[in-house]
């Protein structure tokens, strides 16, 4: 039996001084349900994710102690897609009729800081200041930009689009639109990446409501259909974030180029019906790569598309139309649903005014994270 | 003596002292992939019989980033400060044949790296502990560079 989604729900992203995690993501299934046009109690199942809420499961009290089975899912930035395809998946098995997939995060300001130890890395890569994801995002869009020939002046066309579109969005965390000039006039962090060309860690929640096709009728929601779901972990042989080493003589694709493949094969749909794409952008570099990763485009041939505003809402396949992660920062746990929760809006036509004119009809939705993992969900109409 | 004592970062990553250092990686008796650091199972068939290889000094750049503010403290334990903070780049060095390890780079100016330029290893000093104890790690350092800074065995 085929899941659909009949609710959708955020709290906005950004800072929101003591407000708990926990209190954001109430309110945001609050709202998914209120969305849908259900109540908490008819709720079957959940999948639940955070990396900074150790029991994001405990959310039960705030929304009533009904028994649900609330299972805890992780997987670093591509979370989200695991909690999304757990609950389409108990729909389509026939487990359930009615579940949930809920993230939360409220991360501190800065980079990400941890012990290496909680990546299965030694203590004398994060003493001598290797350990950071960061080093990884710099590193490959500089050998990418070095094969493929993309410009600094395309980074940050990247940077002011996301911007730009979260300009437009009420949820969004950074609304003021930035220039080309002022994004490659900021500091540079790792080269060549500069401080507006990365996201940064921050506070949101998102929740996802789904069901049976075959009952979406009894709900309120527009169903927007779930057609694949697919996650992969790196193989041997690729170039992933927080690796201290690399084989040579081997080179195996971005899990990201694995999961979209399956993901396609899955749905039945190929790249070019993508109307509408959420693809992760920790920085300006991943959204480039990103793109020829997930079959959107040909390696380099961004260069042209960027120049010629074709990801731009109005653009031949607009990207990160919500102003993506460089627009609402990101929330480990709820960053992929705020992805679900802007597709099923375009999909839906109720984006306002960053609707992707035409009635866009496929949604295409990319994860990517330490330890080098990828989740790709795809949605119809 | 050089009136510093000198110590590695940690034990089982490069030998020291030596008069010509080198990295200590594993190579995979099943399958023959070689890995860096030395772990304690094979990347590629999960084998647990690895043996210990010295890894070649050389290598050429396959690509590179600059780290140009101070890393969250812990786990970068420099003696330096946000404002003391000295840029330092990192990248990836292909050492043919073997593997391609992520070190710091001794060059610190994007515009001074290109992707392709002949690498070679250099053990250097990345921070003192407040008894003067300089604790070392391992860089590669362009071909033709100073070595100067390199530290020598006391």
């Amino acid at each position: 039996m085929e899941a659909v989604i009949i609710g959708v729900g955020l709290h906005p992203f950004g800072r929101f001084g003591g407000k708990s995690a926990m209190d954001m993501a109430a309110d945001a299934v609050r709202a998914a349900l209120g969305d849908a046009g259900v109540g908490w109690p008819q709720v079957q199942a959940g999948f639940v994710g955070s990396l900074e809420v150790y029991n994001p499961d405990a959310i039960v009290d705030r929304l009533g102690l009904t028994g649900v089975p609330l299972r805890g899912v992780f997987n670093g930035c591509a979370t989200a897609g695991t909690a999304v395809a757990m609950a389409a998946r108990a729909i389509e098995t026939g487990e359930h009729d009615l579940t949930i997939a809920i993230g939360m995060d409220k991360h501190p300001r800065g980079a990400f800081a941890a012990d290496p130890s909680v990546a299965g890395l030694p203590a004398w890569y994060g003493q001598t200041g290797m350990y950071l994801t960061t080093h990884f995002f710099g590193m490959k869009i500089n050998r990418y930009m070095h094969d493929h020939g993309i410009t600094h002046q395309t980074l940050a066309q990247v940077a002011a689009k996301n911007f730009r579109n979260a300009s437009a969005n009420e949820n969004a965390w950074r609304r003021t639109p930035l220039s080309v000039e002022q994004i490659l006039a900021s500091p540079v962090l790792n080269y060549p990446l500069r401080q507006f060309m990365y996201c940064g860690p921050d506070e949101g929640a998102g929740a996802v409501v789904l069901c049976r096709a075959d009952q979406a009728h009894r709900y309120a929601g527009r169903p927007i259909r779930v057609r694949a779901c697919a996650l992969r972990s790196r193989r041997i042989g690729a170039f992933e974030v927080q690796s201290p080493s690399v084989p040579v003589g081997e080179q195996a694709p971005s899990p990201t180029v694995d999961a979209s493949r399956e993901a396609y094969e899955i749905a039945g749909i190929g790249p070019q019906d993508v109307a509408v794409a959420q693809l992760q952008d920790t920085d300006v570099g991943s959204e480039i790569i990103h793109l020829a990763e997930n079959g959107l485009c040909k390696d380099g041939e961004q260069e042209r598309m960027i120049a010629d505003g074709e990801t731009e809402i109005g653009g031949r396949l607009p990207v990160n139309t919500d102003g993506g992660l460089i627009g609402n920062g990101e929330p480990i746990g709820a960053s992929g649903l705020r992805q679900i929760h802007e597709l099923v809006r375009q999909l839906r036509g109720s984006a306002g005014p960053r609707q992707v004119p035409g009635e866009p009809a496929v949604g295409y939705a990319h994860l990517y994270g330490a330890p080098g993992v990828s989740a790709v969900t795809i949605l119809s109409t | 003596m050089t009136g510093s004592r000198q110590i590695p970062v940690a034990e089982g990553l490069f030998t020291w002292p030596a008069d010509e250092p080198r990295l200590i990686g594993a190579r995979c008796a099943a399958c023959g992939l070689v890995g860096f650091p030395a772990g304690p199972a094979c990347e590629r068939c999960g084998g647990t019989e690895v043996r210990q290889t010295l890894l070649s000094d050389r290598g050429t750049l396959w690509t590179f980033t600059t780290q140009d503010f101070r890393p969250p403290s812990p786990p970068y334990d420099g003696a330096d400060t946000a404002e003391t903070f000295q840029p330092y780049a990192l990248g990836y060095v292909e050492l043919p044949g073997e593997v391609m390890v992520e070190a710091r780079l001794t060059e610190s100016d994007p515009a001074r790296l290109a992707i392709g330029q002949p690498m070679r290893l250099a053990i250097v000093p990345y921070t003192v502990r407040a008894d003067g104890t300089e604790v070392l790690t391992f860089a590669f350092a362009p071909v033709g560079e100073s070595t100067a800074d390199v530290a020598k065995e006391s």
